[in-house]
């Protein structure tokens, strides 16, 4: 069996957000990491890989530094890694044309599963549905469970108020809920291997596509959230303050 | 030439969610400013009625999709159907609640479209250049990035629910188109095996206009009973930080923050909740902040409107009773 796990290197969580001089995202001095959802998703292509074999292959588009993330991939247990890297796209925040470069590298590696994170904590990324239609196969979105029956998966995914069950010829593409599996940890073994293998780095020319798959939104300006100040803090003994918190809230707040 | 406002219409129980009348509402405005007509799109089975629904929101026009295919939510069909709707009748601006449907089904939607879907947008501004300016959060609402589709049309958004108001309902008609249910066989390769229900008689997280959330400061997810009681006074939904999920305490699908969710409710209620800079990412956007926590020099004060430092298992059950007194 051979899936595909597309990954993205993201901000750490405890990152604080700056913008630049240039009226940008400043990225320097932020840890990056794989993103969280991503990791779920890795873990669960090593269980299927550990069920039933074959190979597993990281994909992400980015910047070059983006090879870090997929070397952690490589060392949580992925076969090989390809990484799409075009100045032509600025994949972070290009959601379309990062769709357009991970469908067709992926289409290349013809894969049975192609598993991701449900989104990117930076740019609030769902790629699942993009890159499924690209490819005309079907998406499962937000899954807590996989299991794989010969050509088929049945998937349960999260919805509001719920859960569905919902059974999938293969190929498809699933994207990982937190609670799908515990991502394991890269073992020092595993990075030392990580090291020796292979890890391609492709432009979209390689891919035989141009740069006519970049955006059809732009970004026009970046801000900051308004800093909310401290209020105040409500004095007594918990009756009492309970009391004057509930009357602050529904004569001054007017809430309840 | 492209013309036209369109709403998803998301419906629940029979009729419309909240977080689509919030968008029919602003849809209206958007519409009497922009001079164009507003449309509502309904899929579903034995649906008719919610198009008078969505009238009285603001629809001037209603494409009604009625088919036992579209029963229930399946993205394929969903797809098939509404993708058809945007490619024959070419809406300038299509907006889409950002819930778990919507979710799922705008990037497929605006895929096969041949464009780009904003998601979870905050706000909409008027554009003369682009149609709109679309606000959405960038690191789950650490910074915010104004979009605009320059060329491609429709422009296609996810909006947060509770972003807009919902405006008082007014009796109008609305013309109703019923839309041909033309399925690609393709897109009917999934099969709904199971729909489990695990519905807590609370609101869902992203709509709640008031969520009571725990952290690490429950000590125990057998102490949640005095948020949920709490909660189920207020009408609230029962949220969780990530060191409570970390813990087991609560399920990942209440967790709200960075790698959880993001809420933007009119008051939320943090209870033994430090305010790790994640957290403050998924709830910073809520209209009114309430902190209990026994740690003064916690973080969450800092963004507070009102805070009590004490002990959350002392402040929380006076403060139902409080509830309960008022609500009586």
């Amino acid at each position: 069996m051979n899936i595909v796990v597309l990954v993205k290197q993201v901000f750490d969580t405890e990152a604080k957000i700056v913008i630049g001089a240039d009226g940008k995202i400043d990225d320097s001095n932020v840890t990056l990491i794989m993103n969280p959802y991503d990791e779920n998703a890795m873990e669960e292509a090593l269980l299927l890989k550990e069920k039933f074999g074959g190979e597993v292959i990281a994909v992400s588009v980015g910047a070059a530094k983006a090879q870090e993330t997929l070397r952690t991939a490589l060392a949580m247990g992925a076969d090989r890694a390809v990484l799409v890297s075009d100045s032509a796209i600025q994949p972070a925040s290009d959601d379309f044309a990062a769709a357009q470069a991970l469908a067709k590298a992926v289409s290349e590696l013809k894969p049975d599963i192609i598993l991701t994170g449900r989104v990117a904590i930076d740019y609030g990324s769902k790629i699942a549905g993009r890159v499924a239609e690209i490819l005309g196969i079907p998406h499962v979105n937000t899954i807590t469970k996989l299991e794989v029956e010969g050509d088929n998966a049945v998937a349960t995914r999260e919805i509001d108020g719920g859960s569905e069950v919902i059974e999938v010829p293969l190929p498809a593409v699933f994207s990982a809920q937190k609670s799908l599996n515990n991502p394991r940890y890269p073992t020092v073994a595993g990075i030392m291997k990580a090291k020796k293998k292979e890890l391609k780095t492709l432009t979209l020319a390689d891919l035989g596509l141009d740069a006519t798959v970049t955006g059809k939104m732009q970004i026009v300006g970046y801000s900051l959230p308004a800093g909310r100040k401290g209020g105040r803090v409500i004095p007594g003994e918990p009756a009492q303050a309970a009391a004057e918190l509930a009357r602050l809230l529904r004569a001054e707040a007017k809430i309840i | 030439m492209a013309k036209g406002i369109w709403v998803f219409i998301e419906q629940s129980k029979g009729s419309i969610r909240k977080v689509s009348l919030e968008l029919l509402s602003q849809g209206r405005k958007l519409a009497d400013e922009k001079g164009e007509e507003l449309a509502a799109v309904v899929l579903g089975q034995g649906v008719g009625a919610l198009a008078g629904e969505a009238a009285k929101y603001g629809a001037d026009k209603v494409f009604v999709a009625d088919d036992a295919k579209l029963a229930s939510y399946s993205t394929g069909a969903y797809t098939s159907v509404f993708a058809k709707l945007i490619r024959e009748n070419e809406p300038n601006f299509v907006m889409i609640g950002n819930t778990a449907i919507g979710k799922d089904l705008a990037p497929r939607v605006a895929t096969r479209a041949g464009v780009d879907v904003a998601i979870d947008c905050v706000a909409v501004e008027p554009d003369d250049a682009n149609y709109v300016t679309l606000t959405r959060p960038i690191y789950a609402g650490k910074a915010f990035a104004k979009v605009v589709s320059s060329g491609a049309r429709p422009v296609m958004a996810t909006i947060r629910p509770n972003t807009f108001p919902v405006s008082e309902p007014v009796s109008r008609d609305a013309e109703v188109i019923n839309a041909k249910v033309d399925v690609d066989p393709a897109d009917l390769r999934t099969i709904l095996k199971d729909l489990i229900s695990q519905a807590t008689g609370r609101p869902e997280l992203t709509e709640a206009n008031i969520i009571v959330s725990g952290g690490r400061g429950m000590k125990g997810p057998e102490n949640y009973v005095i948020l949920e009681e709490l909660a189920d006074c207020l009408g609230a939904a029962v949220g969780a930080s990530r060191a409570a999920v970390d813990s087991g305490w609560r399920e990942h699908k209440f967790q709200v923050g960075q790698t959880g969710k993001t809420v933007s409710p009119t008051l939320y209620i943090a209870c033994g909740i430090s305010g790790a800079i994640q957290h403050l990412a998924g709830m910073g956007s809520s209209k009114v902040i309430v902190a209990i926590n026994k740690d003064p020099e916690a973080n969450i004060f800092q963004v507070a409107d009102y805070g009590i430092v004490g002990d959350l298992f002392q402040v929380v059950p006076a403060l139902t009773e409080e509830c309960k007194k008022l609500k009586a």
